[in-house]
């Protein structure tokens, strides 16, 4: 059974930014939401300047959906954290926000990561593998392992050491492994660093956990059906709405037919969809 | 003077609370309900004065392949593809959870003959619990090759077959990509229909910059939201000027003066599709600000504002 979901106010509400900051390549966007229960790693709001975008070209128009990457219980609230890469003008316009501006919030939507035993029968501990931006529901689910007392190591690849953001900030040093493309090293991808650990030997017991570009989460998801061992991706793709009305985040499934990325996931088991390149070219 | 101009509207019959509707294919009731909890399908919170659902055709789809959504100035372009459960599955699996929605429930249907429409309305009709149906006829026939929505003459033939089925509404849903949409309403109206709805979307599409080649997996979709507003604001206008049948209106509908402007170019309810996306209770809000609207014209009754705009 995955984690009871906590339940989302109806509608859109005002949230105050309350800081925001550059981390290496991306921005922090720091909120404070006074109305929204605490989320659980893995779900994500749907997040859009306030009063309203104010873009002179009509874009953006809709809400992003965005991962939490941190959230905490303060007197006044839930302080949420997005970690935001600016990759269009959605991205842009809410990375430009500081602190007194405001964003409407839906959510926490969306299912959360589970449990290593309820991914993979027995096991005890996690490995975690992010890509890029994809990291950011990854930290949230670290530190809630963390907390458990659930022993995880975590894998996190860039394109180069200038396009990493968030990592000590969000990670700590500990237990981290970081793997650039562009660097001499070898191995030189994250996913080089999972065939290793997947080539160990207590890897029937872990759990895999993975956020990150289509083809790196292809990969994983092809490695761990490999090597038998149960995975849980959270996938992203193009939502207007992020509460199942508009059946546009569709990701095939094995019978056939699509879910809907936005209330059957974002994050979904390995085998439960047909591949995490949906939408791309083959 | 009372403070609260009544919204309450009377239409095909129907009794409803409000006159925002959702727009077919825009609300999804009971995905709502799952996420937001039964608030979500409460009398009061429920953001419609009627429920239209999503489009069903005789047989299950599963839509068309990703990516189905892009967005554009003012909008967006969808090439969903109509995914639903087919009729049987609608029957068992929605049909009692939305016949429990505290407003008038109203079906969107679609088939690829007139014989494929007969069944699903014939078989919806016994099943009871549906107040009206919704024809959304912007689908070829499969034996003539046309568009039914974009020739007068398949409309009609729709209609001819389709009225004698049953007693309740009949709410022909107009497409947008015609020359005089008025033409199609008026052969809608002698064919027996209770009432129009427009726009549905635009033809589109849109070149993903990365590849070069069209984003959508469908190749092509239709534009809704602000950007079609004007456009969907003088299709109704011309329609409701044609027809004496009810016209639902819709098209960019985002707050109370677009509510309004609506209203004024003659339609008798008005339907929120894509802003839903941006808000799941926009259709509350477009309520709430119409009533503003109203209020500050010193208008009463929204029967006395209707169509003014027509001469
Ligand atoms: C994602 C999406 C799905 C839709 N699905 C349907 C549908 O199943 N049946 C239908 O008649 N119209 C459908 N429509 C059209 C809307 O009901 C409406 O006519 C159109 O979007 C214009 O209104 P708007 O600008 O307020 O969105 C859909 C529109 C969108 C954006």
């Amino acid at each position: 059974m995955p984690p009871e979901r906590p339940l989302p106010p109806l509608g859109r509400r005002l949230a105050p930014v309350t800081a925001s900051w550059a981390d290496g390549a991306y921005r922090v966007l720091e909120v404070s939401d006074e109305e929204g229960p605490e989320p659980l790693p893995g779900q994500f709001y749907m997040v859009t300047e306030a009063p309203d975008w104010e873009g002179s070209s009509g874009r953006p128009y809709l809400p992003r959906a965005i991962s939490f990457a941190a959230a905490e219980v303060r007197g006044d609230g839930v302080s949420l954290e997005f970690l935001l890469d600016e990759v269009g003008p959605g991205t842009r316009a809410l990375s430009a926000l500081t602190e007194g501006s405001q964003v409407w919030l839906t959510g926490p939507l969306g299912s959360p990561f589970s449990d290593p035993g309820e991914v993979t029968e027995g096991a005890l501990g996690a490995v975690i593998v992010g890509g890029g931006i994809g990291i950011a529901p990854l930290a949230a689910l670290r530190r809630s392992l963390v907390q458990k007392g659930i022993a995880s190591r975590t894998l996190l690849g860039f394109r180069e050491p200038a396009a990493a953001g968030g990592v000590d900030r969000l990670f700590g040093c500990e237990e981290v492994r970081v793997a650039y493309e562009s660097g001499d090293d070898s191995p030189a991808r994250v996913t080089d660093l999972l065939a290793r650990v997947l080539a160990g030997d207590s890897v029937g017991a872990t759990a895999v956990y993975s956020c990150g570009p289509p083809g790196m989460l292809e990969a994983v998801r092809q490695m761990c059906a490999g090597a038998d061992v149960g995975v849980e991706l959270a996938l992203e793709s193009p939502m207007a709405c992020g509460y199942g009305a508009c059946f546009g985040c569709a990701v095939p499934k094995p019978d056939g037919g699509f879910l809907r990325l936005c209330i059957d996931g974002p994050v979904v088991r390995g085998d439960a969809i047909t591949t995490a390149c949906a939408g791309e070219a083959p | 003077m009372s403070d609260t101009p009544s919204l309450r509207t009377e239409f095909c019959g129907l009794e409803l609370g409000s006159p925002i509707l959702n727009g077919s294919g825009t609300f999804d009731a009971i995905a709502a309900r799952r996420v937001f909890g039964d608030e979500a399908v409460r009398v009061g919170s429920f953001p419609f004065g009627g429920y239209v659902s999503k489009t069903i055709t005789e047989e299950a789809r599963v839509g068309n392949p990703p990516f189905r959504t892009w967005e554009t100035p003012a909008g967006m372009i969808n090439s969903i593809g109509l995914p639903n459960l087919g009729l049987e599955g609608f029957l068992e699996a929605q049909l009692p959870e939305l016949r429990e929605l505290p407003v008038p429930l109203i079906v969107s249907v679609m088939a690829s003959d007139r014989d494929g429409f007969a069944r699903i309305i014939g078989r919806l009709s016994a099943a009871g619990g549906i107040d009206a149906f919704e024809l959304n006829v912007s689908c070829p026939n499969v034996h003539s090759g046309l568009i039914v929505g974009e020739r007068p003459e398949e409309t009609a033939g729709l209609l001819d077959r389709l009225r004698p089925l049953t007693e309740r509404p009949l709410i022909v849903k107009l497409t947008p990509n015609v020359a005089s949409p008025e033409l199609i309403a008026s052969a809608a109206e002698a064919g027996g229909a209770d009432a129009v709805s427009l726009v549905n979307t635009l033809k589109a599409t849109a070149i993903d910059p990365d590849s070069d080649r069209p984003w959508l997996g469908a190749g092509s979709g239709g534009l809704s939201g602000p950007a079609i507003r004007p456009i969907a604001l003088q299709q109704v206008r011309a329609v409701a000027a044609e027809v004496s049948i009810p016209v639902v209106g819709m098209g960019g509908v985002t707050d109370g003066q677009s509510a309004y402007d609506f209203i004024r170019a003659g339609a008798t309810v008005v339907a929120v599709g894509t802003e839903n996306f941006r808000d799941p209770l926009a259709g509350l809000g477009v309520m709430r600000g119409l009533e503003e609207v109203l209020r500050e014209k010193g208008v009463e009754d929204l029967g006395a504002i209707r169509g003014n705009t027509l001469s």
